[in-house]
């Protein structure tokens, strides 16, 4: 259970040194050392071009792999409706589980959700497990963790995967550490490896600097939650069939913590995480009130509206808006940047969309690495010509 | 009330650049900070000992310089600060991280109230909350904004999801992790700061918390790293030149024909 520098190989090069971001390497006389700093993340040994680093572990195999068998998605559900990222987990688990030569099952937990079931099959699932009880109504950690515990021991699934939404992120964690087993978080990426199937994770780390691929060798089942609008939709089938199965939970515990009310955003549409376009403002924009430009857009593309840290620092609009590291991760297919210069933890919020225009007046803004689209110059000019333009479409 | 508040040293990820040429982190100039969230975590636990009473121990797992960490807690107004650290604590993923910390707050005893940041900006799993809860059979109420009422061990809260916040109660002991928006950290005083500068560290190893050799560090750690690489960033961008309606009309054609509207 160590990391070895092969001081035969080491030419002294400084590349690890320069990977490790924990200071955890020293270079004396031409040779590598690892300090007491080293938290084995392995950033070295990838960095390494004379394969002289290794961090070496211990196999073991807690599990008979063959016990474990299929792939399953947890369709999230609100009040009767399927999350989005539902169906694309089952587009991204299909894709697996085809691969693997194994079924790929839905697993839908509420109340009076039963009618969902024969969706999750025309999306692509070959069976769903129901469970359908009061105790499920509300979207409590605790009780649907214990659900889906003893849903996993009962079926042994060899991946499981869940979107990475406020609830996932919430929820699976506890079921992972329940069962003992790994969980990667808000994964861009999955894919199965040819050699042992084991199923490759990645997905990105130091605020979006870096991606790591992750896997679970030695624990069953393999758990990642997936970041909503990255994977691409399953198409809808009516015409597929599959199974249904009704699962009675023996014994289900009740929840401590109560869900008394929920408070809507009212400001406008706020829910960033789901919007397929997002009109975005930054500290460009100089004053809350020239925030009306974001939203006259906003409002023609039927977009929601996002935000820059600077500018909800500054109070022109609340935090739900924000987009970035310390506020939400979004992937729509189309991202207005308007006024925003790009600071690496805002594009690490919402550099994975699939089309990125930005609006700045400093040609040198780093919004324009990332951005498709790029326009240099004044958005109190440029932006209402677009809404105007984008208004006559609308009409004609 | 006692409350607990798990911490982590993290490196700036915002001075973080890869290098183009080798494709690896240029980790020069970057600085090791406490996590940017955990702040808001002391914050809320400080605020709640000054309004109610109580203690506020904070813990952090990771190697000796982590120590400085716990320094900037007791500047802000912690009591208890106690660093675990072990060479066998190294490489640990989130389940070993939630095993190890789990073990550390129960030396520590007696709590009502966890208090961790809704994510580490190095990480950003945010999954270490939720399994320290786990872990203790406690509940967990993530992404909290607003503690609205703590009174006789039960709680109002306030959490923030997708489409709104969600008015959640339940009792304690609990978990909870917070998000930015529930408060505005305070600079530490300059007595906080000498304080800070003075306090022996207390060091806890596995053995001091009595963790199983096999559930901690890498050793513990069901997931593994197997590539990190750079990021793709060039997207082949296209600067639109013009006069504005000119870029208007150029850039709605555009995103007509890609279908994005």
């Amino acid at each position: 259970m160590s990391i070895k520098i092969d001081l035969s190989k080491c030419t002294g090069c400084k590349l690890c040194v320069k990977a490790c971001i924990y200071s955890a390497i020293d270079v004396v006389e031409k040779k590598a050392y690892i300090n007491n700093n080293c938290t084995l993340c392995g950033a070295c040994v990838s960095a390494c071009k004379y394969e002289a680093i290794s961090i070496s572990k211990k196999k073991k195999t807690a599990f008979d792999e063959g016990d474990y068998e299929g792939v399953w998605v947890f369709a999230e559900q609100k009040q009767g409706k399927l999350a989005g990222v539902a169906s694309e987990l089952l587009g991204e688990g299909r894709r697996l589980a085809d691969e693997l030569g194994v079924k790929l099952s839905a697993i839908l937990l509420g109340e009076k959700i039963n009618g969902l079931g024969k969706e999750l099959i025309f999306y692509g699932a070959d069976k769903v497990y129901i469970v359908d009880s009061p105790i499920l109504k509300d979207r409590l950690d605790e009780t649907h963790a214990d659900v889906l515990v003893q849903l996993i021991r009962e079926h042994k699934p060899e991946i499981f995967l869940a979107g990475a939404t406020s609830f996932g992120r919430s929820l699976i964690p506890r079921v992972a550490a329940t069962l003992e087993t790994g969980l990667t978080a808000d994964c861009t990426g999955l894919a199965i490896d040819k050699e042992n199937k084991f199923l490759l994770q990645t997905r990105p780390a130091f605020g979006g600097n870096i991606m790591a691929t992750i896997i679970c060798p030695n624990k069953r089942p393999q758990m990642a939650t997936v970041r909503p609008k990255v994977m691409k939709r399953a198409q809808r089938d009516d015409t597929r069939s599959g199974e249904i199965i009704e699962e009675t939970i023996l014994n289900p515990i009740s929840s401590r913590v109560k869900l008394l009310g929920f408070i809507e955003e009212l400001s406008d549409k706020v829910n960033l995480e789901e919007a397929e376009i997002i009109v975005a403002g930054g500290r460009g924009l100089g004053k809350a009130d020239n925030f009306k430009l974001i939203h006259e857009m906003a409002s023609i593309l039927g977009a929601a509206v996002g935000a820059s840290r600077a500018a909800v620092d500054a109070e022109w609009i609340s935090y739900a808006h924000q987009v970035g590291q310390t506020g939400k991760t979004v992937c729509p297919k189309l991202y207005i940047a308007c006024g925003i210069s790009g600071a690496v933890q805002h594009l690490a919020g919402m550099q994975t969309s699939d089309y990125i225009v930005a609006i700045n007046k400093d040609p040198d803004a780093p919004i324009f690495d990332v951005a498709n689209y790029g326009i240099v110059g004044d958005l109190f000019e440029i932006i209402p010509v677009i809404t105007t333009k984008l208004k006559e479409i609308n009409g004609g | 009330m006692n409350i607990i508040v798990c911490i982590k040293q993290v490196p700036d990820t915002t001075k973080v650049k890869i290098d183009p040429e080798t494709n690896t982190l240029v980790r020069e100039g970057v600085e090791s900070i406490i996590n940017p969230f955990d702040i808001y975590a002391l914050e809320e636990a400080i605020r709640l000992k000054e309004k109610i009473g109580g203690n506020v121990t904070v813990l952090t797992m990771g190697p000796p310089q982590a120590a400085e960490v716990l320094r900037e807690a007791i500047a802000m107004g912690a009591d208890d600060v106690y660093l675990l650290s072990d060479k066998a604590f190294a490489g640990a993923d989130t389940l070993a991280t939630s095993y190890t910390l789990s073990k550390g707050i129960e030396k520590v005893g007696q709590f009502d109230l966890i208090i961790c940041g809704k994510q580490t900006m190095d990480g950003d799993t945010a999954q270490v909350g939720p399994e320290i809860a786990q872990k203790l059979g406690i509940p967990v109420v993530t992404y909290v904004s607003k503690i609205e009422d703590i009174e006789n061990g039960q709680i109002k809260l306030k959490r923030m999801v997708e489409d709104g916040y969600e008015v959640i109660e339940t009792e304690t002991p609990l978990l909870m992790t917070v998000i930015k928006e529930i408060n505005e950290p305070r600079v530490p005083s300059l007595r906080g700061i000498m304080k800070a500068k003075k306090i022996e560290i207390p060091i806890w190893d596995a053995s001091d918390i009595g963790a199983e050799g096999e559930k901690i560090g890498l050793s513990g750690s069901p997931t593994q790293v197997v590539r990190i690489f750079a990021p793709e960033v060039s997207k082949e961008g296209e600067i639109l030149e013009g006069e504005p309606t000119e870029i208007a009309e150029k850039l709605i054609l555009k995103l007509k024909k890609g279908k994005v509207i």
